[in-house]
């Protein structure tokens, strides 16, 4: 089995700042990581791999520097990488990037499963896995908690919702997005982190990928971010106190005085 | 400072410090509390290729020395040393097999050792025989192509956790230090069993058991090198574990300095940093400069070690005398400049000092050190022909 994970290199949330004046991220001095549910995929990935064998394929849209994101996850086991880097991917939509990652997965040619984490924590669209899906014309599932190889063209799996569990036959190649349930990433070990550190990762750009300059990047984008800002801080919140009961009723008067509908 | 490692010793501190991080930091304090064996986080550096570090390739090792394997715990040490002393215990047990055992033994065993896929553990220590190793009690009697063991070891580390045993045990109690062999014991074997685990001041994350041996027949296979070399096997095991525990005196003191020094930037009083008073700076002046001397030491002695030096035992002794002893000062400093908040269990820094004490004591006491150092020294200056007087 050849399984694919896509990941995404994204700024470590935990320190992002945003500048109050041009409402951009401060990308100065913030680390990059992986993202966090990507590496849930590549978890599930692993997980495949140890119980019936595999060859696990790790792929990147990004700036050269997206690099180091695939040594990280080679670190953990996975076995190779391609980086899809080009000036011509630049500012690149949910659309675009999946059309440049779907290229990527048919020249690989024998992608059996993609593997993808549930979002990614920068843009938390859920867009790209779908949408590649799509594009491949292959099955998918989201929101994917447990795989399972039914037999050699089957996987059984169980998604999560918010009505309950799901489980799933879905015939190969397919494509899962991930959830933290699939099990906790596995750190680093010093020969993967030692193989991944001498590792030539291939970078493939739009002529390796034959696609055209108009369906990449900003060209190839159905939408542009045109402003990011931080939501104004309101000032006119109240705060209830008292028992539950008393609360309630201010809520009502609250709620009526202010003429909400139904009230 | 920079110590010059390589791309690979780099690696190697880098992936153990994040484990601790990332790993033992959350559990360290839930693991000591409920004195529980730290199973999850053995699985996890096994899992990282950590255990191999010092065992050679061709026994399933990363084939590095007592330097990574020093790098490793040292790292490990920041977080906990409970958690590390087990690590690093395991190690403490391949050493008599790495050292002095037969093809046989090394590969049956040192494979499964490396790999993390079984604990190992060094049972000498006895309830009469602890810093004097010569009141062994522990006997093997030859019985055919068997011995018999009768005996039993005291506060052993990993003891009941681990599966494969160095056990000192006496072979012919005339023939004095050399009458005494080590055997490789296997969890499991008939007449072997374990006593109550013992409670601790500190380091309570590790195992800490008697090892029983009532007619345990095992087949004389098991010796681990030749019959009489028991003595010298320890005192060259010692010798390559000190290093290691040295290791965990650097680490804890990097790991309470680290906390007192954040903690004084940020705790207020007369409406200053406490970091700008003097008294504060003073002390922490103290601890950062033991601490980068006692790594110094650890470093040199850990590298000049790997050169396989015929008069190792006086420097394995003063790393392991130097950085115990500064961990133990710089933990004690760390729950003075935290104040009342260092006396409390809900911040790390009383568990540091708990901990520290046990440095000062296990693997030889730091008076043994001192023995050991003072002998040497006296034996250094008996052979040197230039003179003062």
């Amino acid at each position: 089995m050849h399984i694919a994970v896509c990941i995404k290199q994204v700024p470590d949330t935990k320190n992002v700042r945003i500048d109050p004046d041009t409402h951009t991220l401060v990308r100065q001095g913030v680390e990059s990581i992986v993202n966090p549910f990507d590496l849930f995929a590549v978890e599930a990935a692993l997980r495949l791999k140890d119980a019936k064998g595999a060859k696990i394929t790790v792929i990147t849209m990004g700036p050269p520097q997206a690099g180091e994101a695939l040594r990280d996850v080679m670190s953990r086991g996975v076995d190779e990488a391609v980086l899809l880097s080009d000036r011509a991917f630049a500012g690149s939509d949910t659309w675009a990037t999946s059309t440049t990652l779907a290229a990527a997965i048919r020249k690989m040619g024998d992608v059996d499963l993609i593997l993808c984490g549930k979002q990614a924590i920068d843009g938390d669209t859920a867009q790209v896995g779908p949408e590649m899906a799509t594009l491949l014309d292959i099955p998918y599932a989201t929101f994917v908690k447990a795989i399972d190889i039914l037999d050699t063209n089957h996987l059984k799996v169980a998604r999560q919702t918010d009505e309950g569990a799901e489980v799933w036959k879905i015939p190969t190649p397919c494509l899962l997005t991930v959830i933290k349930e699939v099990g906790e990433p596995r750190l680093p070990s010093l020969r993967h982190k030692m193989r991944a550190k001498k590792a030539q990762i291939p970078t493939w750009g739009i002529a390796d990928l034959g696609l055209e300059p108009e369906s990449v990047g900003l060209s190839g984008s159905f939408t542009q971010v045109v402003r990011v800002f931080s939501p104004p801080v309101r000032d006119d919140r109240v705060i209830l106190e008292g028992s539950v009961s008393e609360q309630v009723e201010q809520l009502y008067k609250l709620l009526k005085e202010a003429k909400v509908p139904g009230i | 400072m920079d110590y010059f490692l390589t791309e690979e010793q780099k690696m190697i501190q880098e992936l153990a410090y994040q484990i601790a991080k990332e790993k033992i930091r959350p559990v360290k304090g839930e693991l000591d509390e409920g004195e529980e064996f730290p199973w999850e986080i053995m699985k996890v550096l096994a899992q990282s290729d950590l255990f191999g570090l010092y065992i050679p390739e061709e026994f399933g090792g990363m084939g590095g020395g007592i330097f990574e394997n020093c790098l490793a715990i040292e790292q490990l040490a920041r977080e906990c040393i409970g958690i590390a002393t087990s690590f690093a215990a395991s190690g403490l047990g391949a050493y008599p097999i790495l050292l002095h055992g037969s093809t046989e033994l090394k590969q049956e065993y040192l494979p499964q050792i490396a790999s993390g896929e079984r604990l190992a553990a060094f049972g000498l220590t006895e309830s009469g025989a602890g810093s004097d190793v010569s009141g062994i009690q522990t006997t093997a009697v030859k019985d055919g192509n068997h011995y018999v063991l009768n005996g039993t070891k005291q506060w052993i580390t990993n003891g009941g956790e681990s599966e494969i045993y160095s056990v000192l045990a006496i072979t012919d109690r005339t023939k004095g230090p050399r009458g005494a062999t080590f055997f490789v014991l296997e969890k499991g074997d008939p007449g072997f069993s374990f006593g109550k685990k013992e409670k601790k001041l500190g380091i309570r994350a590790s195992a800490t058991r008697e090892l029983v041996f009532q007619d345990c027949r095992i087949h004389k296979d098991r010796i681990i090198g030749r019959e009489g070399t028991g003595f010298i096997a320890a005192m060259k095991t010692f010798d390559k574990s000190r290093p290691g525990i040295a290791a965990l005196g650097v680490g804890l003191s990097q790991g309470a300095l680290d906390i007192s020094a954040e903690y004084a930037r940020k705790r207020v009083q007369f409406g200053k940093p406490i970091i700008s008073f003097q008294a504060i700076q003073h002390k922490l002046a103290d601890m950062a400069t033991k601490t980068e001397a006692s790594r110094a030491l650890v470093y040199s002695t850990a590298r000049y070690m790997d050169t396989e030096p015929s008069d190792s035992s006086k420097v394995a002794a003063m790393c392991k005398l130097f950085a115990g002893d500064v961990a133990m000062q710089v933990s004690t400093e760390a729950v003075q400049i935290l104040g009342g908040y260092g006396y409390m269990q809900d911040y790390p820094v009383e568990k540091m000092m708990r901990d520290a004490k046990i440095l000062q004591i296990y693997e030889g006491t730091n008076e043994i050190q001192r023995n050991i150092i003072g002998q040497e020294v006296n034996k250094e200056y008996g052979r040197k022909k230039d003179t003062f007087f």
